[in-house]
């Protein structure tokens, strides 16, 4: 069927900010998507909060929405731009839970659009736990026994016939949010509730428990003509209990027989067809019994997910591309495949390699929760690695996740490296129970004797994994066994994945040393390709990875060749904001006809689809393996300023290597992050900083603390994402920091700032070609100094400071612009307190906050900052003014909080948001309440306010319990706080805290009765205090909440404003 | 043990047995599919072929008699990336190295499969010597070329069965006396509407247990049966089954065809399609290197409706030279090749590909419900 002419208009939903379940796998697919029906010629409309995506780069779409992806604003769009169609299936849970409420309404009917791709039956159907129960035994196909349930006292009456353990799944939310497993009564209870208070319909399904049954996935496709294919088997290494999400997972699946697999296909393409998705693509999981083969259908999701954007990347078929044009009403053998161009897309990818892929956690930025891995998902990025083997493929996954492994063990930083060796009944426990170093634990029970058949059992994990697990120690024992003697076998030890930092430190040899032994011999990788097809046919699109065999295809063009480093696994501090300046440094070079080589190993990216770059090396980033790319294709420069810290940290070796880093010199970035020759470049150029110091030792931090006097900052440097960064009030808080500091940066020294209270922060983005520095944007945060700029809610332009402090900070930055000689990027963070300005620091590279400003803007910094890297001056680009703007945009941040139980949700100098969105408009007030609908909090315009404010900020907040009763809310307040606003002639009432009695206020929360809290915390103990309790109820019952003065501000200048005017929808290409 | 595989024209690939050591010659093919590594090895249409797998890890979930889909391997060499002697599969009975050496095939590993692919798909399917004893470069090539290859050899004659048999309880009941009296006295005729007719040129097991499942005896003749032999047992259809091999040199049973045909509704698969094809006046050649694998897109052009199916050959029915009455029902989306045809007037239809999957995608079994209703 050739593509339908009906349709004009089509409205693409996106998924908004990065969340845990919902990450830049959803940028990918939605740019895809875009891409692929503005290529058809028809108008594309967009909806997504998140700024930090490429889809909501202006020029994707035709008219770009970077608003709140809620129902009401959705109509909103609909009504002004009244499309044809609306393609709900791209933008992950959200954007399907939101089209959904928006066909509920009744305004699709109404104003005759039509839902392409999955109809709200279908979705309903395959969501809809009871719908999707009685659809799949209507054919034949069995689930596990279950219950829906609405109340826990439902719940308790339905585990009388599923039994325990039983699984908690909550209808309708993100990534399996809230769900869990419970072992006992108790656990029920209180999972139940959690699940029921997260569920957009208030409903929990309750489930049979198939923990330890082995995990399927496969991705369906299906057209018009309901021709269906399966593009890839997946099977999860981590049986059923963890969440697919923190599975490690191997592509195709490989203890499946063909008659095994054949009936998993069978099952899908029934479930497909009966579930009735009418074209695109679905995520259908089975669970297996080992014993006997027994098989129970998990889950369907009728859309792309994360494991499609990953069967993807596996196989160079792009689903999410394919499911657009099969929404527009072509068949599968209407669309060419791009990578073979002869043949077409209706058959089934076969891969001749294989794919491993592990998630990244970041549990270390929340300390008290636990590092358990459940049905809810915990983690915040994955890598993927292709090798020929199994074996291959996992050790080069482990060293591709930047947690300081170069491997499976073997890389001096197992337990018995440091003489410490495991007992029986820890590794046993970490065995047992799912954690983020299992994987690790395997090779120390094998090597404490434990047989494969009981790890096996302990673990769930199939047999054959732990087999290959066992060959990769054996391999390792017998390299460290033979020492140099091994390097003879130096081929056969590289094919089983080894780095050469592995192989030097079982060898005592240094890692250069090994590369130069491999060199002279000529052991080097050679690259093949994914190419959908197994090399039936030849493939147009280099898409390569690294082996160890006898034939390379990656063939060195003769162009002029750029090579971008890629951020590696997304993790709190480094993602999609990383990703999307190196994108836009692959569209630059492009643009310029020079070659593009994009190196990453993150599969959920825009940077790794095939066809951003003229050449894609799906590899780690590391040194021997960038090098190793380096000495094929022998490329110009390189660029890695763009992806985060990841290449950063490159960038010395590399240049050491004789590779050429362009932009900015590796030294100039050096001298940034070296505290010394920072402060000297500071007194050159006349510029203050806060009262600061560096310490090795926890006596000399004593020292340098008492001279400052607290509060204080403290740091270790050269680490992103303010990790283990904290502001430290006394003595006994040092002395804490300084135990752990020494583990997170070992060799570099403890920073040491004075803390600058209540000052306010200052971001700063600026590009640079050598001679001219434009400011591409000021952000005043509205957090004060002290929380992480990247957890910080930022306003852009500034409004609380200025003119003249504007023109100073334009002023200092331009100086260590030309000081630094950045070429490209640079960012700087200032604090201004009492009309003075502080340098709190420079990076001369991109930051999180470039896609931001671009966005806000209208100016593509990266993609300018690549010219420039290049050679081109701002001159020639037309860039020579600071660009003005006179509407406002905010940048808002969201956490993952709900997802780690017990942790406290204050903010502090350490980042623990996964994403940002932005609200844009003409007032403050309007953008900030935008970014607030669009992180999901719904500012109430009426009702009950709650404040309890510490000592020290009641004066401050005065004014807004002033406005907020002058606003006809209803005050309650704690007895401290009570009694200040009563006396200053707010009228109020006084309510219980948990400690004082009931009915307290976490009471009247749970009752809805309150519709705001304000509560400032006091920097005690956290998780003990009535306070925390407050906090976490507010998060859990989806209560805005505000816990710093700026914010609570900010938020009530917001409600002022919803009061006042509508909210309004505007494209960004209306705003320049 | 060090293997080498030497190409006729002059390629070397290196490789180490796992089963042993020995010599032997084929025509070099690659398979794309992922699982299903049993059936192939059992698949009697490999006769006289070292099949490699694209696949990089083969044996992982062992090998089951379950899953055998002839008596033995037929295949000359097998030839994979990695092999995985530690299996893991609630089925399996034990691991594929030791299967292959009881059946005296030599398996070899540690070979870049994707350069013996690419080299094919430029290159061509090939004569090629495997050897763990021999090796001498300039000695093996010359050997490759020395081997008799496949085109018009007679391979079906070589994999048939040697007796004819009816499918019972899953199983091969020998019989001499096939006459109706005594097949209709047989448990497989108690449930059976239909008696099929089965000329086997190396049929696989699973297009016996497809029928059977659809209420139709099988009777099993060798390739060298008569018409008149194969009519005696008054079947309902008859059934033209998969084999190795060049067509155009099974004169005889394309011989035996052009008698059947007309006389009862027949159905073909694979070499059972060329024969048919060949008995209706069309003619045959040569693919570069084939079709194996279990990811090759059919159009049933009657319906438009896709289907992903198994394949496995490395000739195929030219279009051109169909008789009028002949029409083609079928077509590969990948290259537009001939995958199947019918005769507008007589009951006879067949297509290249394996509806019998095993391995492969059950998407074409509708086509043994489309005979099954040509019977009645």
């Amino acid at each position: 069927m050739p593509k339908r002419l009906d349709l004009k208009k089509i409205l693409i939903i996106g998924s908004g900010p990065i969340v845990i379940g919902q990450a830049c796998e959803f940028d990918y697919s939605g740019t895809q998507a875009c891409k692929a029906l503005k290529e058809e010629g028809y108008e594309v409309v967009l909806v997504n909060s998140n700024p930090a995506t490429i889809m909501t780069d202006p020029e994707v779409a035709d008219r770009t929405y970077v608003e709140p992806i809620t129902p009401e604003v959705v109509i909103k769009i609909l009504e002004k731009e009244r499309p044809d169609a609306i393609l709900p299936t791209l933008g992950g849970q959200t954007g399907l839970n939101t089209a959904v409420a928006v066909a509920d309404t009744g305004i699709l009917d109404e104003l005759g659009i039509e839902m392409i791709g999955a109809s709200p039956e279908v979705i309903h159907k395959a969501e809809d736990r009871e719908k999707f129960r009685a659809a799949m035994e209507n054919i034949g196909l069995r689930i596990p026994r279950s219950a829906i349930v609405r109340s826990v006292e439902e719940a308790v009456a339905a585990v009388k016939d599923i039994g325990f353990p039983i699984i908690v799944r909550p209808s309708f939310t993100l990534g399996g949010s809230g769900g869990g497993i419970a072992y006992n009564m108790d656990e029920l209870k209180s999972i139940c509730q959690q699940g029921l208070d997260l569920s957009m319909i208030h409903e929990v399904m309750l489930e049979e428990s198939v923990i330890g049954w082995k995990e399927f996935e496969l991705e369906v496709m299906r057209d018009a003509k309901d021709n269906v294919v399966i593009i890839c088997s997946i099977e999860n290494v981590d049986p059923m209990g963890v969440h697919t999400g923190d599975s490690i997972t191997v592509a195709p699946a490989q203890t499946l027989s063909d008659k095994e697999y054949q009936y998993l296909r069978d099952a899908s393409l029934a479930i497909i067809r009966e579930i009735g998705v009418e074209t695109g693509g679905s995520n259908i999981q089975f669970a297996v019994n080992p014993e006997n083969g027994d098989v129970v259908v998990i889950e369907m999701n009728p859309r792309v997910s994360r494991s499609s954007a990953l069967a993807s990347k596996a196989t160079g078929f792009p689903i999410a591309k394919i499911a657009a044009k099969l929404a527009i009403g072509y068949t599968l053998d209407e669309i060419p495949n791009d990578i073979t161009r002869e043949t077409m897309a209706s058959f089934e990818p076969t891969i001749d390699y294989c794919v491993v892929k592990i998630p990244r956690w970041t549990f270390e930025k929340f300390q008290e929760a636990q590092d358990l891995l459940t049905t809810s998902m915990k983690s915040v990025g994955e890598t993927m690695a292709i090798g020929r083997t199994f074996r291959e493929s996992l050790q080069k996954g482990l060293r591709s996740l930047e947690i300081g492994r170069f491997g499976l063990g073997f890389d001096g930083k197992d337990p018995w490296d440091k003489g410490i060796i495991p007992d029986m009944d820890e590794i046993e426990s970490k065995l047992r129970v799912p954690n983020s170093k299992r994987i690790f634990y395997i090779p120390y029970a094998l090597e404490r004797g434990m047989s494969i058949k009981e790890v096996s059992k302990i673990t769930g994990i199939d047999p054959w994994f732990i087999f290959q697990i066992d060959k990769i120690r054996q391999k390792g024992n017998k390299v460290r066994q033979k020492g140099k003697e091994a390097l003879d076998d130096l081929f056969q030890i590289k094919r089983e994945g080894f780095s050469d930092r592995q192989i030097a430190y079982l060898t005592d040899m240094t890692e250069e040393e090994i590369r130069d032994l491999r060199f002279e011999k000529n052991i080097k990788p050679v690259y093949k390709l994914v190419d959908t097809c197994a090399a039936e046919f030849e493939a147009y699109t280099p898409y390569y990875y690294s082996s160890y065999e006898s034939e390379s295809e990656s063939r060195r063009s003769n162009r002029k060749k750029v090579m971008i480093l890629g951020g590696g696994p997304n993790r709190i501090g480094q993602g999609i904001e990383f990703d999307y300046c190196c994108v836009h440094a692959s569209f630059a070079l492009r643009e310029e006809g020079i070659e593009s080589i994009m190196v990453n190993s993150n599969p959920e990216t825009v940077s790794t689809d095939y066809d951003t770059s003229d050449k894609l090396y799906f590899e780690p980033l590391t040194l021997e393996d960038v090098l190793h790319i380096v000495d094929t294709e022998q490329p110009d420069g390189v660029i890695v300023q763009f992806g985060g810290q990841t290449p950063l940290n490159l960038a010395v070796p590399l240049k050491k290597a004789g590779v050429k880093i362009i932009g900015t010199s590796p030294e100039s970035i050096d001298m940034a992050e070296d505290r010394e020759s920072f402060q000297k470049m500071l007194k050159k150029l006349g510029l203050k900083q806060p009262a600061n110091d560096t310490a090795f030792t926890l006596e000399e931090a004593l020292k340098i603390a008492s001279k400052i006097g607290y509060p204080i900052v403290v740091r270790p440097s050269y680490v992103l994402g303010g990790r283990a960064m904290r502001i430290v009030h006394d003595e006994e808080g040092l002395r804490q920091f300084m135990e752990e500091a020494v583990e997170v940066s070992e060799g570099h020294p403890v920073l040491i700032d004075k803390y600058l209270q209540d000052a306010i922060e200052i971001d700063v983005d600026a590009i640079s070609d050598g001679k001219l520095t434009i400011i591409g944007g000021i952000m005043e945060h509205v957090e004060e100094a002290g929380i992480h700029s990247g957890d910080s809610a930022c306003v852009l332009p500034p409004h609380r400071i200025g003119k003249d402090m504007i023109e100073q900070i334009k002023d200092a930055t331009r100086k260590m612009a030309k000081e630094l000689h950045v070429i490209g990027l640079m960012n700087v963070q200032y604090a201004v307190k009492d009309d003075e300005l502080y340098v709190l620091e420079v990076n001369p590279r991109a930051s999180r906050t470039v896609p931001f400003v671009s966005k806000a803007t209208g100016i593509p910094l990266a993609k300018l900052a690549t010219k420039v890297m290049i050679g081109k001056s701002l001159e020639e680009l037309g860039l020579t003014q600071d660009p003005e703007v006179t509407h406002v945009s905010v940048k808002e941040s969201v956490f993952p909080f709900r997802k780690f139980p017990g942790v406290d949700i204050i903010l502090g100098p350490e980042m623990k948001s996964t994403g940002e969105v932005m609200g844009i408009d003409q007032s403050v007030g309007m953008a900030f309440a935008k970014s607030q609908f669009a992180v999901g909090l719904e500012l109430p315009t009426s009702g009950t306010a709650f404040l309890s404010i510490k000592k020290g900020d009641k004066e401050s907040l005065l004014e807004t319990a002033r406005t907020l009763e002058k606003e006809g809310f209803k005050i309650i307040a704690t007895s401290g706080t009570a009694e200040f606003l009563l006396n200053h002639g707010v009228d109020c009432q006084k309510v219980l805290k948990v400690s004082e009695g009931r009915p307290n206020i976490i009471d009247m929360m749970k009752n809805g009765q309150i519709d705001l809290v304000i509560n400032t915390p006091s920097g005690k103990k956290r998780t003990l205090t009535d306070a925390y309790r407050l906090r976490r109820t507010a998060m859990e019952l989806n209560i805005p909440y505000f816990t710093t003065v700026a914010g609570a501000k900010a938020a009530v200048e917001a409600i002022v404003a919803l009061k006042k005017e509508d909210m309004d929808v505007k494209p960004l290409q209306e705003y320049y | 043990m060090k293997a080498l595989i030497a190409l006729e024209d002059g390629r070397i690939f290196e490789g180490r047995s796992f089963t042993g050591p020995g010599e032997v010659s084929g025509e070099l093919v690659f398979n794309t599919s992922m699982t299903g590594y049993q059936e192939i090895l059992t698949d009697p249409s490999y006769k006289g072929q070292i099949v490699t797998m694209t696949y990089p890890l083969i044996g992982n979930y062992g090998v089951t008699p379950e899953d055998e889909e002839s008596l033995g391997i037929h295949l000359s060499a097998f030839v994979v990336r990695e092999y995985e002697e530690d299996y893991s599969n609630w089925r399996a009975t034990g691991d594929l190295g030791s299967y292959l050496k009881r059946h005296g095939i030599l398996g070899i590993e540690q070979v870049d499969t994707r350069a013996i692919t690419r080299h094919i798909r430029l290159a061509g399917a090939m004569k090629a010597v495997i050897s763990t004893e021999d090796l001498d470069e300039v000695s093996l090539v010359k050997k490759a070329k020395d081997s008799p290859g496949l085109v018009d050899a007679d391979l079906a004659t070589l994999v048939t069965c040697k007796r004819p048999y009816v499918w019972e309880r899953g199983k091969i009941l020998e019989l001499d006396d096939v006459s109706p009296d005594r097949l209709s006295r047989l448990e497989s005729a108690e449930q059976a509407s239909f008696r099929i007719a089965i000329i086997d040129c190396g049929l696989k097991f699973n297009q016996l247990r497809l029928f059977a499942k659809r209420g139709c005896q099988c009777v099993v003749f060798p390739a060298t049966v008569q018409a008149e032999q194969l009519l005696a047992c008054e079947p309902s259809g008859i059934f033209l089954s998969n084999g190795p091999g060049d067509p155009a040199a099974v004169h005889h049973v394309i011989e035996t065809v052009k008698e059947l045909v007309g006389k009862r509704p027949i159905f073909g698969i694979c070499l059972g399609h060329q024969i048919l094809s060949l008995a209706l006046g069309a003619k045959t050649y040569k693919l570069k290197f084939g079709h194996r694998g279990g990811n090759q897109p059919v159009k049933d052009l009657s319906t438009g409706k896709i289907e992903i199916t198994a394949q496995n050959h490395g000739f195929a029915v030219d279009e051109a030279s169909l008789p009028s009455g002949v029409e083609v029902t079928h077509i590969n989306l990948n290259d537009n090749t001939v995958e199947g045809i019918s005769h507008r007037d007589i009951p006879a239809f067949s297509v290249q590909y394996h509806p019998e999957n095993a391995p492969g995608p059950h998407d074409s079994e509708y086509l043994f419900d489309r005979f099954v209703k040509l019977m009645s």
